[in-house]
């Protein structure tokens, strides 16, 4: 991958903006000054007596006031179906399905998992569960049964929604290993075994439902993510996290009253919540939602016919626009969009300069991850793009390069361009408030009051900040973390599979792609038919969004001393890159 | 090449991308992506695997036109694949 930084010459680059363009931070020194948390707090309404809830401030206030009759979301199905829910709607909706969880007996801090695709019960049972003060965990559809149910156990999910056919496919075969999964609401009017139809319901419940009294610091969502050892993490979010969704929305993506917003992502990662739910809606702008997966003709017709301005979109679809080609875009009158943005991975600098060229302006790339809950550094509307910088922090925002020090500190690096971790000042509102059930993994992510993104970077002497890699060995693949450990956990359960290692090897458009090292039981031979019944297997438990996408037999994995896989070794070698200290190696691979 | 080749061809490409579904029962109009769990990587290796199989280049733009297996089928043979 063109990783940024790298050439001197592209860093050169400066895309310069416009001053005469209105747009929500207009100077961003002026605005970093003013700053504070407690203003961006009163950009919103809060509830009586200090309370706050993602899903009053995001719908329910807007239902009340001027914006009642505004599309809050306008979804665009699959089979050319089209639905505009204003917000007075979605307010009676979401009631409705809170109405439908205490008819359950689900209680505040229960915890309901949604795995759907991007059709509109998802949205109505995000935003009733956070109304309800239910915990909101998202899937990612493309999820196999295995990670679905780590993470039903994890979260001691009680209630999930989904759709018949991800239940029958995924989550049927695992129901006897979540015995917490009390009810599984399906989309629709038909129930199987063991679920129960959603419409029916929704239907004979009621659309009064008073938010109740929500304490700030109350858990609102569970976001899951992945290290490198171990069980995927649960990051802990809280209904105060809201006043950082709102604010990085209108500084960040520059969302307007009368907007049509679209981001591309998937609602099963977090991207696809705090900016594809969340943050349009407390900004009061009309949320367009396409069914249908990436397609370039459509979503240029999208663009188009639903006269988008805002658009928040990947690298790896951006990647995959522009071997579309310019010609793709031709005869499309895309004058009405006036901010693209881009999250998931870093945005190499010649998928920003296409951006220039294709559509009159940049991709802004912006940078944040699980844990943080917003968008913590960005390129804004008002701001210089340098290609391949992430940008520069947003006002409220303290990040900085650190170093690591024997003793266990940090050291914050002031000299411009020197290589270290990137590092956040703790105490902004959707910062995580823990790893459901994992203390001692939540602590390790602190150091002296600054939260250790993991992600190695540089800061220039402008102040940008250029991304430069992960310090562990977690891969990045379209924008989604992947954990090697829950890859390798389900490889080894292969009758032929003895050993296996998994890394991210660089691809020109998912940024990196899952690869698997397998050393197999005497016995077998590596042909394709093992590699079929491998790959099969794996993706059969894990889905494709997890399942590695190459497999490479090797007899033997190289392994240090106490036997642990030397991933790094597997990937410097994949590379072509220096092996580095090879002391702890005790047998190599073959 | 018969439509009978042609089938079983493409099966064989899916099957080298989600071997999963080698023998699943895949009608002709639903989308592949759904059915099979394709995500946009293994798509562009579908398609990837059918041009290295048969030769013929298939631009961007005609991506869609292989979403489904009626599609993909009608899509090669027009090609003269």
């Amino acid at each position: 991958m063109a990783v940024a930084g790298t050439s001197a010459e592209i860093r050169s680059v400066r895309l310069e903006k416009s001053r005469e363009r209105p747009c929500n931070l207009g100077d961003y020194e002026e605005v970093l000054a003013t700053f504070s948390w407690a203003e961006a707090r009163a950009m919103l309404d809060g509830l009586p007596g200090g309370g706050l809830n993602i899903a009053h401030e995001a719908v329910i206030r807007h239902s009340l006031g001027e914006r009642a009759e505004t599309t809050a979301l306008l979804w665009l199905g699959k089979r050319g179906e089209r639905r505009a829910i204003s917000y007075r709607e979605l307010a009676d909706e979401i009631r409705r399905f809170a109405n439908v969880l205490r008819g359950l007996g689900v209680e505040p801090g229960d915890r309901v998992f949604v795995m759907l695709g991007r059709v509109p019960e998802l949205y109505v049972a995000v935003l009733g569960s956070l109304l309800a003060k239910a915990v909101v965990s998202p899937l990612f559809s493309a999820f196999g049964p295995e990670p679905i149910a780590t993470r039903l156990k994890i979260g001691r999910g009680k209630v999930l929604v989904t759709s018949p056919e991800i239940y029958r496919r995924k989550v049927a075969q695992i129901r006897g290993e979540v015995p917490d999964l009390a009810h599984v609401l399906v989309t629709g009017r038909e129930s199987g075994d063991g679920t129960t139809a959603l419409q029916p319901l929704l239907e004979a419940a009621s659309d009064q439902f008073e938010t109740p009294p929500t304490d700030p610091e109350d858990m609102a969502l569970l976001h899951f993510t992945s290290g490198t050892t171990g069980t995927p993490k649960g990051a802990i979010h809280v209904h105060e996290a809201v006043v950082a969704h709102n604010v990085t929305g209108f500084y960040a993506l520059d969302l307007r009253p009368g907007d049509v917003f679209w981001c591309t992502a998937d609602p099963g990662w977090v991207t696809g919540t705090s900016y594809g739910i969340i943050a349009p809606l407390t900004n009061g702008v009309t949320n367009l939602v396409l069914e249908a997966e990436f397609d370039a003709g459509l979503w240029y017709e999208t663009l188009e016919a639903e006269k988008v301005d805002v658009w928040y979109t990947a690298p790896t679809a951006i990647r995959m626009l522009m071997k579309a080609g310019k010609e793709a875009l031709q005869g499309h009158d895309l004058s009405r969009l006036r901010f693209m943005a881009s999250v998931g991975e870093p945005l190499n600098p010649e998928a920003v300069l296409w951006g220039q060229e294709a559509f009159g302006q940049p991709f802004h790339d912006n940078w944040w991850q699980t844990e943080t809950g917003g968008i913590m550094v960005a390129n804004y509307a008002s701001m210089a793009v340098k290609p391949g910088s992430m940008g520069r922090p947003l006002p409220g925002i303290e990040a900085a390069i650190a170093k690591h020090l024997p003793d266990g500190g940090i050291e914050i690096v002031e000299a411009p361009m020197v290589e270290g971790e990137l590092v956040l000042k703790t105490g902004w509102p959707s910062m995580m408030r823990g790893y459901l059930g994992e203390e001692a993994r939540y602590r390790k992510c602190f150091v002296g009051g600054w939260y250790l993104t993991g992600d190695l970077a540089k800061r220039d002497e402008d102040g940008y900040f250029w991304f430069v890699g992960r310090a562990d060995d977690v891969i990045k693949t379209s924008g989604h973390l992947i954990g090697p450990f829950e890859v390798e956990s389900i490889l080894i359960e292969h009758p032929a599979v003895a050993e296996a290692a998994v890394i991210g090897v660089p691809d020109p458009t998912a940024g990196e792609l899952v690869k698997a090292f397998v050393a197999l039981k005497p016995g077998h031979e590596p042909d394709e038919a093992l590699r079929r019944s491998i790959l099969g297997h794996a993706r059969q438990r894990l889905g494709a969004a997890v399942a590695p996408k190459l497999i490479d037999f090797k007899a033997n994995l190289p392994k240090t001393r106490s036997g642990k896989i030397m991933r790094r070794l597997l990937k410097a070698r994949e590379l072509g890159l220096p092996e580095g200290d090879l002391s702890t190696l005790e047998s190599d691979e073959k | 090449m018969t439509d009978a080749e042609r089938l079983a061809l493409i099966r064989d490409v899916l099957g080298g991308i989600a071997p999963e579904a080698a023998d699943a029962e895949i009608a002709g109009d639903a989308d592949l992506r759904e059915t099979l769990d394709l995500d946009s990587m293994d798509f562009m290796n579908v398609v990837i695997g059918l041009h290295e199989r048969t030769g013929v280049d298939i631009p961007e733009a005609d991506y869609s036109e292989l979403f489904t297996l009626d599609g993909a089928m009608a899509y090669l043979a027009a090609k003269g694949a």
